[in-house]
């Protein structure tokens, strides 16, 4: 099972902070599966927009290339306003 | 330099922190310190067109991703590490509801030498700001809205890139 956060104005968007969800046929990689996602339609559209999203596997920024095996940490953001 | 000697401590906590304390506490856990950089970074009060209400009123929420941003955090002080001899390191990042004037973030860096500590201080907040999983919201009477990331803390990083001019040879 994949394990989804979905964080700040991303959770809001969405009105989800998480799921768990089986690597959906097709999904290989962390860009698969937010194009997967964003064809719930409204606001997970979002998602495919890569300025506003980032995606973090396992708990590290990936590029939408990495792949997915099925078990990962996977997290959607928007980018980061710490300090 | 042997980066294993170094003492890093890392905190995301929502209660205030004590800078005096901080200090002295960094001035026992280094081994020979000749000098101790401290930054710390305050919660603004907002002016302007999305701040017509009073100040009373306004507030900074800060939410975070538990576990990713201690190991975002711990990475960032690690590659400092790599740059500078370092003594010891510390961060704090408050998570919460915040008001203007409140202390936010707490970086201080010790090394035999001030311009170690001083760039490796920087360097760490720069990155910081980009690099760890950390969200802005602001509040402001009824409305709200999340802070946007600015352009200029990523340019900030690009003058890290001038390896040459910073690292301090060893």
């Amino acid at each position: 099972m994949l394990t989804i956060h979905y964080f700040a104005s991303v959770r809001e968007a969405l009105g989800l902070a998480g799921e768990t969800l089986e690597l959906p046929e097709g999904v290989s990689t962390a860009g698969e599966l937010a194009d997967y996602l964003a064809k719930r339609g409204d606001a997970w559209s979002l998602l495919t927009d890569q300025r506003q999203v980032l995606i973090a596997v396992n708990q590290s920024v990936a590029d939408r290339n990495v792949p997915l095996g099925g078990q990962e940490e996977v997290a959607f953001f928007p980018p980061m306003t710490g300090g | 330099m042997n980066t294993n000697a170094t003492v890093i401590d890392i905190t995301i906590q929502a209660q205030d922190f004590d800078l005096a304390a901080e200090y002295e506490a960094m001035r026992h856990l280094s081994a020979n310190p000749g000098a101790i950089a401290i930054f710390s970074g305050l919660v603004r009060e907002i002016h302007g067109e999305n701040a017509d209400n009073h100040s009373t009123d306004q507030s900074l929420t800060l939410e975070h991703y538990p576990g990713m941003t201690e190991a975002a955090l711990q990475n960032i002080v690690e590659q400092a590490l790599q740059r500078w001899p370092l003594e010891a390191c510390r961060v704090i990042h408050r998570v919460g509801k915040l008001l203007p004037g409140d202390q936010i973030v707490l970086v201080a860096c010790s090394s035999a030498h001030r311009g170690a500590a001083f760039a490796a201080t920087e360097f760490i907040m720069d990155y910081l700001k980009t690099s760890a999983p950390f969200w802005k919201k602001q509040v402001a009477g009824d409305s709200s809205e999340w802070v946007e990331s600015r352009e200029s803390d990523y340019t900030a990083l690009d003058r890290w890139s001038e390896k040459d001019r910073w690292a301090t040879k060893t």
